[in-house]
């Protein structure tokens, strides 16, 4: 429409070569036949207002489904901390019928089987996290073993109890804390393998050259470069499968079993008999028709709660430090 | 400790050494050490099923294929058949991911279109503070803040949930239920009314714990599609959701998926919530309100208590949740890994 300057304003010119500039300046001006009316960004449109509906639906489902996590931890708060005493940290679970009581040993049996699952899985793990991060892309068997891994991370935990029972209670004769730290390990281990290796992968790999270089040899370069480096991932992967170990209780149920009693009996700790645990005892307890069990039920679950999320959180915090690294 | 000496004349006082013998020796220890903790992953999967496996074969010679069909679990006459238990397990699971997947990757969209941030944003800029060095990051914050609750409600133990479920939720939707039942008794679903601990309450629980997995690597999906294919359908005209729908969701749909069945493969394996929740009777039902049993929540029930006689039973029983949940999370795996390779190939 304004081109005209660009025709050539020669009076010679002939009927055709009009006919083609009138087809050459439609095809200029791209916005010949468009309602601009049409394209504003209205809300009364299908299209815009189907976009904006979805839009507050997702922001509705997502808000839905953070309720459940508030609805539990207030009503843990509101029925566990009712209940809530120096008596349960030092006392016995109450016989049926008992008024009082506490669960004392289930404290010391879930820290005592935790930790040991720990200790047979961060040496176990962390190796393997530093042969996965080490080994050659093309290798087989770091490909087989993240794959394991990975599968492992999905294992039911109420199978690896199973495991535990088959190849340590009917071993050794007898439901132990031993057989439930070995099942907990199983169910640690995947985390920390994979988290150590991404942590150890994270490390730049010009530090690790630069080892190399000086003439360090690949142990000296993985202790003294390599893992102190990566150490707030790995132990964000540690403190997870913590968390995660501490809450299990399917794979408890029949390899520490349950006990009523402390561990150590006169003087000296035995890890070769039933233990008590906080989960199995939220799951015995809340099964019972007695209202003082329910009640020390629920003050075990917040305390658990308490403890999964707080070791929870240090995971966390030490991946911030990772970052700002 | 002594290197080669007189190469160059730095003998006394030296910088340079070679690696000793010793620390030659723990170099190749280590290594060794390493490479024998990470076969031991592997064979831990062979050992679990290998243990399984062992111990399931006397029910498996004495009861053969008809185990997987039959319905009645007797100790008394020692029949035993686990059909109503692998249908619990699928039709749960199965219920729990469509709910799971419905609002877990709602909240992935959530989280990874930036929906949040935009709101604080806009609220910032009514108070005209959204540069600011202190609340110019708000919105990024409380959206790590929102990522960390949604992983925060898979640290809740199950066992915890199952308490939940069983004191709270049960008691909260029963009339709800129990109208649907006086209603419309005649559709299948609502066939039975709950009574206590049934199918819907487990279902409940199972979806609310999947959910996380789900949103986790759909997330990581979303974010992972090329920004170019984002931009390219904005700069077409595309509105917001025209953009998720047509673009962004397939482009991200492997890694959904795989996310998808790796919830499936928890959900088929979760055992104390369904423990507490599923009633655990066994049950071969369609109704959403009357009790069933599941695979884990059998083993979780009866293992503490079996008989010499019934134990290799429960570790067949335990062999076929082990094969069901070794085949899911293989496959889910597999395709998560082949969603990754194709992420990378672009």
């Amino acid at each position: 429409m304004t081109d005209q300057e660009d025709v050539p304003k020669s009076a010679q010119q002939d009927e055709v070569n009009k006919l083609h500039l009138e087809e050459l300046q439609a095809a200029r001006d791209p916005f010949q036949g468009i309602d601009f009316a049409e394209l504003e960004h209205s809300i009364y449109r299908p299209r815009t207002f189907f976009s904006v509906l979805l839009s507050l639906v997702v922001t509705l489902m997502t808000l839905a489904a953070l309720v459940p996590l508030f609805a539990v931890l207030i009503m843990l708060i509101w029925k566990g901390g009712q209940k809530l005493s120096l008596a349960l940290f030092t006392q016995l679970p109450p016989a049926p019928l008992e008024q009082g009581g506490g669960f004392g040993n289930a404290i010391v049996g879930t820290l005592i089987m935790v930790g040991l699952a720990t200790a047979i899985s961060i040496p176990l793990g962390v190796l393997t996290g530093v042969y996965l991060a080490q080994a050659r892309a093309d290798s087989k068997l770091a490909s087989m073993v993240r794959f394991s891994a990975k599968v492992l991370t999905g294992f039911p935990s109420i199978l690896a109890g199973v495991f535990a029972y088959g190849a340590i209670v009917l071993a050794t004769g007898g439901y132990s804390a031993i057989a439930g730290a070995i099942a907990l390990s199983i169910l640690m281990l995947p985390t920390i393998i994979l988290t150590s290796e991404s942590a150890i992968a994270m490390v730049p790999a010009k530090m690790k050259e630069a080892s190399i270089g000086l003439g360090a040899t690949g142990t000296q370069t993985a202790w003294m470069v390599l893992l102190p480096t990566a150490m707030p991932g790995i132990l964000t992967g540690v403190m997870l499968a913590v968390a995660r170990a501490a809450g299990e209780t399917a794979p408890l149920l029949f390899t520490a079993l349950f006990s009523n009693y402390w561990l150590n009996s006169g003087g000296n700790v035995n890890l070769m008999q039933p233990t008590a645990s906080l989960a199995v005892l939220i799951y015995n307890f809340s099964g019972m028709p007695f209202k003082n069990q329910v009640e020390l039920a629920w003050a075990a679950a917040l305390i658990l709660v308490v403890l999964v999320l707080i070791t929870n959180l240090i995971g966390q915090s030490f991946s911030r430090q990772q970052v700002q690294q | 400790m002594q290197g080669p000496d007189g190469i160059d004349g730095l003998s006394a006082g030296k910088i340079w050494q070679p690696p000793s013998k010793t620390q030659k020796f723990v170099d190749r220890t280590f290594r060794r050490l390493c490479i024998i903790f990470a076969a031991f992953t592997v064979v831990l999967i062979a050992l679990l099923v290998v243990e399984i496996g062992l111990k399931a074969i006397p029910a498996f010679s004495e009861y053969g294929l008809r185990f997987l069909v039959g319905t009645t679990w007797d100790q008394n006459k020692h029949v035993y058949g686990i059909l109503p238990e692998i249908w619990g397990t699928l039709y749960t699971s199965l219920l729990a991911l469509f709910f799971g997947t419905l609002f877990g990757v709602a909240a992935a969209i959530f989280l990874s279109e930036g929906y949040m941030s935009e709101a604080i944003f806009r609220i910032l800029k009514v108070f005209g503070v959204q540069f600011h060095p202190f609340w110019g990051k708000l919105p990024e914050r409380c959206e790590l803040l929102l990522k960390n609750l949604i992983e925060l409600l898979a640290a809740v133990p199950s066992v915890v949930y199952g308490l939940w479920g069983l004191f709270v939720v049960i008691p909260l939707i029963r009339p709800a239920c129990n109208w649907l039942h006086d209603q419309f008794g005649g559709f299948p679903l609502f066939s039975t009314d709950l009574s206590g601990p049934g199918i819907l309450p487990a279902v409940f629980v199972l979806a609310i714990m999947i959910l996380p997995t789900i949103t986790a690597i759909a997330r990581d999906a979303l974010v992972s599609v090329p920004p170019k294919l984002r931009m390219a359908a904005y700069g077409l005209g595309a509105t917001r959701w025209e953009t998720i729908l047509g673009v962004l969701l397939p482009t991200a749909s492997r890694g959904i998926f795989g996310g998808i069945v790796l919830a499936f493969g928890r959900a088929l394996g979760e055992t104390m919530a369904l423990a507490m929740l599923v009633g655990n009777a066994n049950r071969l039902t369609v109704s959403l309100f009357s009790p069933a049993n599941t695979l884990a929540a059998l083993l979780a029930n009866t293992f503490p208590e079996a008989s010499v006689r019934e134990i290799p039973v429960l570790m067949y029983a335990a062999l076929v949740l082990l094969a069901i949940t070794l085949v899911v999370n293989m496959f889910g795996a597999l395709v998560l890994e082949r969603a990754a390779a194709k992420a990378e190939a672009k």
